[in-house]
């Protein structure tokens, strides 16, 4: 019982939105509803809420690195697209027998993790920051993107994996789980739902915890003042890198569900549209908060789809728009606005009380 | 041994010569005023203690440890401290984040948040512990600072102009907690412009002037020096700068 309530206890912090039992109340109805809804649909509509899951994890990562840490990283999508190749190549080659493929994934999150760690090195350990580290990450992202797309050729293979250049690389199995009596192949459907709502549960936990730790607290420090952080004693490269890892191997892990979840992956995953389309949807929902960034993340997604749906390429014009009046109009995220703006009449508190 | 010195310390900007050859040794326990006109080369000098500048050549040693070639943090975990010119302060945090920040790594989880509320006291902003920092009034901001500064229980403390932008009354009130610090036995570097802070704090002073060394000694020493009036308030003549640096605080 003291292990739990501590537990409960480093769930929640300064660094956090969202606190006491009228919280956690609203989030387990909400959890609960979640597990409830493929009761209520069909396999295909489950199957693509999937799809909308499947980005979150890039989403919560980059709210870590730059809502948090404060450093923006435009290259996101270069750990997604390196993770997606990476779970393919692993399963066309040594199969889904046996649940590699959930080896797969932790391998493609790992390699995706340690190409964003060297390149970390250098962006950190050499003092690069603000827009040239946006400039830089774009910049990997935008090569990685480049040089998949001339891979064409049979000569552009590893084992059996072809890479196929601009048409991407396709056919990989899904996530399989070993069950006894037979595999349970994660199709998009029902089962594959469950699994990524609870890896997205587990996720958005830990960096509850995380964010709300000393870890968290020099994280903060950073993006408020990095000289200041650093003469307390704090070498700041290396949480900026450990922030910029964490940041990565979900963008992997995302890669990794929507290759498994498509059984599809292609270089434009990493192109200039895709690398700015996270940043939309963390500032819009409030990039300094996990919840908001999360909840602005699938409102982002819902709308964007509609707008696929119905004005087909306009939708990203609007998405663009809507970064912009965001940026202009409420800097902090449209959920702070419109929070500030309901509390307004009630409050009495002076502004700057935190 | 000298806790905090510098060998023939040089910095260059280009062909500009902003420090020129300085050698300054603190002894342990000595409160130690940093004193020039605009353009000396104090706060360079101060940079260069604390890392923030590579020096162009010489040495710069902490209790007796060559720190030259460490970097701030590292001189930081030594056992040095900085409370910088603008209140170097997490704005958007509240005062008591912005102490535990500075303290968690100081102190057990278990007494932490004790240990917070006895320092909040100290800097007296017990009731504006969940306020925001960047709400804060600018002495308070200045306070909080040297409150992070000292939280780390430093043995050197450096101090950029702690009393920039103070009242007379909150830079009597700065000057007592510097005396205070250093009766606990923590060693102070301070530039300072304000002669009354200096008078009531410093053991010894340092006159720079044009990146050297130009006088050192006490207090009385360097008011009755000349040359440094001359040199220090430019057109002014000698005596009015006596009689500001002798000036009384409560004046």
């Amino acid at each position: 019982m003291n292990a739990l309530s501590r537990f409960f206890r480093r769930l929640e912090g300064p660094q956090t939105l969202g606190r006491g039992p009228a919280f956690w109340v609203g989030f387990v109805l909400v959890l609960a509803a979640a597990c409830a809804y493929p009761q209520f649909s069909d396999g295909y509509t489950v199957g693509n809420t999937v799809y909308f899951f499947t980005w979150i994890f890039m989403a919560l990562g980059l709210c870590l690195i730059w809502g948090y840490g404060g450093s923006l990283s435009f290259g996101q999508t270069a750990f997604f697209g390196i993770a997606g190749y990476s779970y393919g190549i692993l399963t066309i080659n040594f199969g889904a027998a046996y649940g590699f493929t959930f080896v797969a994934l932790l391998l493609a999150v790992a390699i995706g993790a340690l190409f964003a760690a060297l390149l970390g090195y250098f962006l950190f350990f050499g003092r690069i920051s603000g827009v040239f580290l946006g400039i830089v990450t774009l910049s990997v992202t935008l090569v990685l993107e480049r040089f998949m797309a001339q891979t064409a050729g049979p000569e552009w293979r590893i084992g059996a994996a072809r890479l196929n250049g601009f048409n991407g690389m396709s056919n990989m199995p899904p996530l399989t789980l070993p069950w006894p009596g037979g595999d349970i192949v994660l199709f998009p459907d029902v089962e594959l739902y469950y699994v990524v709502l609870g890896l997205l549960v587990v996720v958005y936990l830990g960096l509850r915890i995380l964010v709300n730790s000393p870890f968290g607290n020099i994280l903060v420090a950073i993006r408020e003042n990095p000289e200041r952080a650093e003469m307390l004693g704090y070498d700041i490269r290396k949480y900026q890198l450990g922030t910029f890892v964490i940041g990565a191997a979900l963008a992997g892990l995302s890669g990794v569900l929507y290759t498994s979840w498509g059984q599809y992956i292609t270089p434009s995953s990493m192109g200039m549209t895709a690398a700015a389309l996270p940043i939309v949807w963390v500032a819009v929902g409030g990039r300094s908060d996990l919840t908001t960034t999360l909840v602005g993340t699938v409102t982002v997604l819902a709308v964007f789809q509609a707008l696929t749906i119905h004005g087909s390429q306009y939708a990203l014009v609007a998405m663009g728009a809507m970064l912009v009046l965001t940026v202009l109009l409420a800097p902090s995220g449209l959920i702070f606005a419109l929070a500030r703006l309901i509390a307004r009449p009630f409050s009495k508190r002076q502004p700057g009380d935190a | 041994m000298p806790l905090i010195e510098t060998r023939a310390l040089n910095k260059r900007f280009g062909g500009l010569h902003v420090t020129n050859n300085v050698d300054l040794a603190l002894e342990a326990g000595e409160v130690h005023c940093l004193i020039g006109p605009n353009g000396a080369g104090k706060s360079t000098l101060f940079r260069l203690i604390l890392g923030e500048h590579s020096p162009s050549s010489g040495a710069i040693l902490f209790a007796g440890e060559d720190i030259t070639a460490l970097k701030p943090f590292q001189r930081i975990r030594r056992g040095m401290s900085v409370k910088f010119q603008v209140p170097g302060i997490f704005k958007a945090l509240s005062v008591r984040q912005n102490l535990e920040i500075a303290m968690q790594h100081h102190y057990p989880p278990a007494s932490l948040a004790e240990e917070i509320d006895k320092l909040l006291a100290f800097l007296n902003l017990s009731a504006d512990a969940k306020r925001l920092a960047g709400n804060l009034s600018h002495g308070q901001k200045q306070w909080l600072e040297i409150g992070m500064a000292i939280s780390l229980k430093p043995r050197l403390l450096l101090l950029d102009e702690p009393t920039a932008g103070m009242s007379p009354e909150e830079t009597f009130a700065t000057g007592e907690m510097v005396q205070r610090l250093n009766a606990e036995g923590m060693t102070v570097l301070a530039v300072e412009h304000d002669m009354a802070f200096v008078r009531q704090v410093a053991h010894k002073v340092t006159v720079l002037h044009l990146g050297r060394v130009f006088a050192q000694g006490s207090i009385d020493e360097i008011v009755a020096n000349e040359e440094v009036a001359a040199i220090y308030l430019g057109q002014t003549t000698a005596h009015e700068t006596a009689h500001e640096a002798a000036g009384d605080v409560h004046a």
